[in-house]
Order: C-alpha cells, then structure tokens, then sequence
C-alpha cells in the first residue's frame, strides 16, 4: 500500500546527528489539491519532507514544514511516527521548519493532504527508528534484540533491563536502516485511532502562543499601505504631509501595491494612512459591479463550455427525454475572513531578507520574496508562524512579497499589518459562479440523461497562465467526477475573465459544484417522486463507498421516521481528497421567517481515523466555515470595490447559530483520506434540500435569503 | 512626557501612548501583551476582550484615556493565577487556530464571575458574540461547562 514505487531505503536516509543522537531524513509525495485518484509521487530523488531527531535527553522531535493552520497537521503528523517509534506522548514535540526550495519537500499545506502524504511513510520512518533503537540497546546488553522490545520511550529486555531513548539515540544512529521493519496491526495502535492531546493546546490557552501578527522583533517598525480599493487600480496622489503630520509617522512611500506608512506604532501608521486621502487612479473596472458580472456570465452561458467530461449521448438522451428538468444556480464570491488578518514582518539587510509570516505557502512566498528583494532565494530566511486560521487564503504569497517592498525603504524590521477591511477587499475570493443544468428522465422515471455546464473564473488561468487552464480546467473540479451512474453525462466549463482576485478556498470548486450536484439531484428525485435517498442509493453500485456514508448518516438520522413538528430533513453527499462525506441537516423556519439549523447527522468515511477528535473538529470547522456561506457569505462588488468592510456586513457563524453536531466515522482500513476540506461541501446543499423538503422552494442560489422561501 | 498608568495582570505599567490611542493597540504594541488579538478593531469579533476592573470590555473600543488608573486582566492573568477555564479549555482540547480563544476565555471568565452555575444555554447565549471562524463553538461551550461544574464541586 506504499503506492509510490520507492523503496523503502529511498525515502528514509539515517543524516546523524553530530554523534549527540539521532536523525532521520523522511520523503514524502507532494500533493497539493490532489484528485483522489492520485496515489502519490512519482519522485525517484530522495527529497526528505520530514525530519525526526531523537535528543540525548530523549526528546523526540518531528521536524516539518507543513503549517500549522488550525486543522492540527502537527499533531497528527508526529503521532504517526510516535505510534511507530512507541514514542512517550509526553516527550513528543513539533518544530516548524523556515521554508526551503527543497530540503522539506512540499511545505504547502493545503488538499487535506499533510496526513494523507505522509500515513505509510512516517508511521515507517517510526518503525525503522524504533528498531535502531531496540538493535542498539542489544548491542550495548550483548543480548539478542528479539528478547528486547520498545515502550513509551523505553528498550526493555524481558530479563528487566531497560535503556531510555535519548541515551541510546547516538548509538541508533550508526545501526544498519533496517529494509523492512514491522509495522504494528491497527489493535495493537495506541495512539492512531485513539487520538492524543494536542501539542498546541496550552499555548492557545494560556495567552502564550504567537501568531504572525505577534511578531515583535528589536526595532521593529509597523506600516500599513493604501491599496486602491478598485482591482488593477494605482494611486495618483496623495498628502503625504498629512501624513507625516501624524505623531509616529517615520516614513510615506509607494510600492508596488500602493502606498505606504512606516510608523512607530500600528495605531500610527492606520492614522497616517488615513490622512493620505489618496486620489486614486481606478482603471477600467471602475464600474463593474454584481449586475454586471451577473450578465456576462448569463451570456457566457448561452456558449458551449469546454468539455471535461462526455458520456454516451447527452444531446439525444435529452431530446428524446419524457420528461426534461432544467435549472439555474448561482453562487457568490467569498471571503476568507480568517479572524487573523493578513501581516508579514519582514527585515531587508545587506546580507538577503529575513521574512516572519502566518503562510500556507512558505516556499511559494520565499520565492516570490526573493523576486521582489532581488536577491537570490538561498539570502531569503522565511520563518513560518502559526496562522489564526488561513482556509487558502495565506497560500497565496502576495502579502509577503508587498512586506518585502515596504521593508526595502526601512532601516530594521517593519510589520506591515492589514485591517479587517483590508483584509475583505484584498482577499482571494471564492470564485462566483453560474451553473446551466439540464436533467432528462425516461418513461419509467429514471435518470438518464445529466449535463452541467459551469460558468465561472479559473484560478489557475488567473494565477498561472491560459495554459494551466487548458491542461486542466480547475473550476470543474467536483463535478466532473459527478459520481451516480447515468448513461448520458456532459460536464463543460466556460470560461470568464474578471479582474476579481480569485484563490482556493476550503475544499475550492467542491463547494460551488457540490451544492449544484446535490440539489439539482434532489429536483430530479422531487421530479420522479422518490424519496431522495432511495433515489440516490438506486443510482450508486453496491459496495461503493459514497453509498456507505449515505446510509449510516441516513439511518443514524432516523431518515424516514419522525420529524419533531415544524422541521424536516435532508440530505446530500460528496466525495473530495479521498474521503466521502454525507450529511443529514434537521431545519425550521423561526417565527420571523430566519433558517435555523437544529442538527447535522455527518458519516464520513475517511479510510482510516487517525484522530477522532481531530476529525470531529475538522468536521466543526466545516460546518462552521459551510453554514456562514449558507446563511450570511456574500462578497458583492459596487463600482469596482468590494463592498464589505467588516464582521458586521461580512457575517459568520456565531455560537447560537451552531447546530448539534453528530459525527459518525467509518474507518474500514481503505486507503487514508484528507479530512479538513471533506466535511464542507455537502453541507449547503443537505441544507437547500431540507429547506425544500419543508417549505417546497427551491433554493438555487447562496446565501440563503427568507425572502427566497416565502412564496 | 507624562504617560498614563494602567495595572496589567496586577503590576503598575506607564503607557506613553496618546490617550486617544486603542487601549487594544497600547497592549499590544507598547506593553508587548499580545494574547490581545485584534480580529476587527470595531467592537465586532471579541478577540481583543480584556477585564477592566473585572468587567468585559473590548479593547479596540475603548481608549487609553478610558482605561488609565485602572486594572486590566487578560489571559496570561487568568493563567498565572490558575483559572480552571484555562485547563478546561485545554481538557476540552477546544482551540483549532487558537486566535480567537484569549477572547474566548475571557468572556467566559466574566461569565463565571457573575453567574457561577449558568444553564447550558445562558453560556450559549453568553458566547455568543465572539467569533471563532474555526468553528470551535461546541468545545468552547463544553470548556465551560466543565469549568463550572468543577467550581461546583469544589
Ligand atoms: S478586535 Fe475588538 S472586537 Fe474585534
Ligand atoms: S480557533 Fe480559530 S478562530 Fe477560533
């Protein structure tokens, strides 16, 4: 089940440790928004991602450059190698490496993917340390290592010896890489599936841990930038005596992004910058605003998209249906709104750039760092802090790069510090999108024809070239994977071009195709008359695992018994990043017309549960960030500006909002899916079709207004 | 220059900010207290939360005039006198990002103040107007909780 075609000795190389304990090089497959098929790497080079080190005083170390984002990376991370290593919990710690072009591998963090990478191999580099450690201990008793086994940090012989880890760590290193140690049967796991305490937790409960906004480096200066509040906009002028005018103000000077103040304090540098009054040059979007962007992708959809997927006959099927649904759906552009904004700390010396950021991305943005300083990316020293949250936005390396700028005119490190309206206008939105539907049933009520045709931005044409998007059109992603069989299937994308910043937002295209997949299902099921999980479970072949998470959410819900009065169910399922995930959602009306969500029965099947509490809060975190872009999420622009500034026209989920939450896991051994972006897209459209269920409207555009079920 | 005192986590701190300065900003920046967060800086998330004289109060909302002469809790208070939402926070493994929690703990540690055994839906309503845009809302609740029914026994 290695599934990359290494060999062992290739992705684990014994580095030393200057003689003072051990350490060890791991490789692992880069996969970044991965499709579920791929299976991993196909690198031949060793390339270590990961570092263990085994102190002398038996301190285990995992070193990575993964992020630590939220979604507990870290942790699970180092209790694959410890469950191996029978590593003590209590001496297990997390180093974030500063980005590297190489030695780590793929530092990226996102496509659910850090456990997903690295379940055979990092539980192999803990087998392969652990029988260095027994081999060692043996070698030091002069006794046979098949009389010697590994404990909770500890050798023991059967005759009652035992050698701690850090002191036999030195002589581990010089023992042969065993080709093939044994990995331990999941009953006999401590750790994986049961779960261990987070090694983050008392630092984000006692006010001691630091995120990149709580950089504080000698000297250091903070600034904030006036960007033009209109994409592909530049400033004209500006009072920068005004500006300078201000207690604090040291510096006023444009960048590449806008124009800057440099300030002793961050309450300074926003009063300084406020004084600017910039007179904006605002281009040739000035006028664009949601009716507009709302035409041209009616009109772009009149087109023929381009072809992702083509079964049978769509066309014929269609014409020759007895009966023909077609629909409409429309979703909005969405902000991150990751309760810590965006900032990077930066300091340019002579020497290259040190860089302090709150990324998803280090290594994307060190070399985009070193770009904007002019040096090369060895003089660029990118330390990845911890990010109050991210979700794809700090993937993108534009905050750190417009840092550097700014810190090419200051003397010292100099914070550039984003307000949370800086941080709405200048996101990478979740790209809005138009989807066609047409749905063709037989004589006899069945499913038999399925076309999709999806209107929206490519974040890949946007960010790396037409040409990314020729290879793979990204926005149908989600869709054309669409996974009920139905003879005649057509997915097509058509493609705008908008100046809206567009980037990957927790589970990217799943969320918008997801939505669509699963109601429009449900108008065919309503169409039909069959109950909308018989309707699906008819469509799925048996043993499929999609089928699966429906049944248990379905049964685990009481699907088709009671409702309490005044309520009603339903459902949807997606799969994304290996894991398949469904969700049973219980709504009422309140008395003034607003949506409540009273309870999400969840199944989801991410092969193996690694951790289950981590997976229940991932599950959380999805129905959170999922249930604010039902109800609330909505980026919308006026003459070329996005409009929200803040929480208060930008709202998210409160804690009176959130529904009961009852997550049931199947963990049958299949291969390991991702768990951070899964939960999410199934959310809104389990939503819209119990809404429909109760009030028999239609929902086919997000967020949610009362105003949309009202007849 | 004649600065205004405040008395952060009981010791006396003289703050040379303007006194129409964010007493959000004056933590952080100029007495290094950065478990302050700032999440919107108009009264909206909750994440900059402080005790003044033992009373919630959001710190991007308020000045240092507001504030001078008198005394101001955050969170490393709260744990270095052993507040048991803290280890509940941590028994709850509640935090995901973490950012919004200092906020968090403080908004319940005023609740706990005035309202020691609160019903399961007074700390909802409690908890309410901070923001996690993780989504940590069940722990938090459950982090509570726990902290009060620990209070209870004891
Ligand atoms: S930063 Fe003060 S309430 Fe948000
Ligand atoms: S834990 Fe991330 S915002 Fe609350």
């Amino acid at each position: 089940m290695s599934g990359a075609g290494l060999t062992r000795r290739s992705f684990l190389q014994v580095v030393g440790a200057g003689g003072a304990g051990l350490l060890m090089a791991i490789y692992l497959p880069h996969r970044l928004l991965a499709d579920p098929s791929d299976t991993g790497g196909e690198n031949t080079a060793f390339t270590p991602s990961v570092f263990l080190r085994i102190d002398p005083d038996g301190t285990v170390t995992v070193v990575t450059g993964r992020c630590e984002l939220g979604q507990g990376a870290h942790t699970a991370m180092a209790m694959l190698i410890a469950e191996e290593l029978e590593a003590d919990w209590s001496r297990v710690r997390v180093e974030q490496a500063p980005a590297h072009p190489t030695l780590y591998g793929s530092m990226t963090t996102g496509g659910s993917s850090s456990v997903r990478g690295g379940w055979n191999r990092l539980r192999q580099a803990g087998a392969a340390a652990r029988e260095m450690l027994i081999a060692a201990a043996a070698a030091t008793w002069g006794l046979p290592a098949s009389e010697c086994r590994a404990e909770q940090g500890w050798v023991i012989h059967t005759g009652g010896r035992r050698l701690g880890y850090g002191d036999l760590a030195a002589a581990a290193a010089k023992q042969p890489l065993p080709s093939d140690p044994p990995l331990k049967a999941a009953r006999d796991f401590r750790l994986i599936g049961h779960g261990a305490p987070r090694l983050d937790m008392e630092a984000k409960a006692n006010g001691s841990a630091k995120f990149g906004l709580d950089v504080r480096r000698p000297g250091q200066l903070t600034a904030a930038v006036a960007r033009c509040p209109v994409f592909g906009g530049k400033a004209k002028s500006w009072n920068e005596a005004a500006a300078r005018a201000v207690p604090g103000v040291r510096a006023v000077f444009s960048v590449p992004s806008g124009v800057a103040v440099v300030a002793d304090s961050t309450w300074a540098a926003l009063q300084g910058r406020e004084a600017l009054a910039v007179v904006w040059d605002e281009g040739a979007e000035a006028a664009l605003d949601g009716a507009e962007i709302a035409r041209r992708f009616a009109a772009l959809a009149e087109q023929e998209g381009k072809t992702a997927r083509d079964d049978g006959d769509f066309a014929t099927a269609f014409a020759g249906a007895a009966r023909r649904l077609e629909a409409v759906y429309e979703q909005p552009y969405l902000a991150h709104a990751a309760l810590e904004p965006g900032n990077c700390t930066a300091h340019v010396t002579r020497d290259g750039v040190e860089i302090w950021a709150p990324t998803q991305g280090p290594q994307w943005a060190q070399s985009a760092a070193a770009e904007a300083a002019g040096v090369p990316i060895e003089k660029v020293l990118l330390h990845t802090t911890w990010s109050g949250g991210a979700f794809g936005r700090r993937l993108m390396p534009d905050f750190v790069v417009e840092a550097v700028e700014v810190a090419k005119h200051v003397t010292g490190p100099v914070q550039v510090v984003w307000t949370r309206a800086d941080d709405l206008a200048h996101d990478f939105h979740r790209p809005a999108s138009h989807h066609r539907l047409a749905a063709g049933l037989d004589g006899d009520g069945r499913l038999i024809a399925w076309r999709h045709r999806i209107v929206s931005q490519s974040i890949g044409a946007q960010h790396f070239g037409q040409g990314a998007y020729d290879d793979e059109p990204d926005a149908v992603d989600g869709a054309k994977q669409w996974p009920y069989q139905v003879p005649n299937v057509r997915v097509e994308h058509v493609l705008a071009t908008l100046p809206v910043p567009i980037g990957w937002w927790r589970s990217v295209y799943n969320t918008q195709n997801a939505f669509v997949n699963e109601c429009f299902l449900d108008e065919c099921a309503a169409a039909a008359g069959v109950d909308p999980l018989a309707w699906r479970l008819g469509l799925l072949p048996a043993g499929d695992r999609l089928r699966g998470v429906l049944e248990r959410a379905a049964s685990a819900a009481g699907w088709g018994g009671p409702v309490p009065a005044g309520r009603a169910r339903g459902l949807a399922a997606h799969a994304c990043f290996g894991s398949f995930v469904a969700h049973v959602a219980e709504v009422s009306l309140s008395g003034s017309g607003g949506i409540v969500v009273h309870r999400l029965t969840c199944a989801v099947d991410c092969g193996v549960a690694v951790d289950p509490g981590g997976i229940r809060a991932q599950v959380d975190g999805s129905v959170a960030l999922a249930l604010s872009a039902v109800l609330f999420g909505e980026i919308t622009l006026e003459k070329g500006r996005v409009r929200q500034r803040n929480y208060d026209d930008y709202p998210v989920l409160t804690n009176d909002r959130m529904p009961e939450i009852d997550v049931h896991i199947i963990a049958n051994g299949d291969p390991v899916g991702g768990i951070g972006e899964p939960p999410l897209p199934p959310v809104a459209p389990a939503v819209a079709n119990a809404l429909f269920a109760l009030t028999g409207r239609r929902v086919r555009r997000l967020p949610i207004r009362p105003a949309d079920l009202r007849g | 220059m004649t600065g205004s005192q405040l008395i952060v986590n009981g010791a006396p701190r003289i703050c040379e900010a303007a006194p129409d300065t964010p007493l959000l900003w004056v933590l952080r920046d100029e007495l290094g207290v950065t478990s302050v967060k700032y999440g919107c800086g108009e009264g909206l998330c909750g994440a900059c939360t402080v005790h003044l004289d033992g009373e919630p109060v959001r710190s991007c909302t308020m000045t240092l005039a507001d504030a001078a002469g008198r005394s101001i809790t955050t969170v490393e208070g709260l744990a270095a006198t052993g507040h048991p939402l803290v280890a509940a926070w941590v028994a709850e493994q509640t935090s995901q990002c973490g950012y919004c929690q200092p906020g968090q703990i403080m908004t319940a540690a005023a609740l706990l103040a005035r309202n020691p055994h609160p019903s399961d839906e007074q700390i909802v309503t409690a908890m309410s107007d901070n923001l996690c845009r993780c989504g940590t809302y069940h722990r938090i609740r459950r982090a509570v909780r726990r902290a009060a029914d620990g209070q209870e026994q004891r």
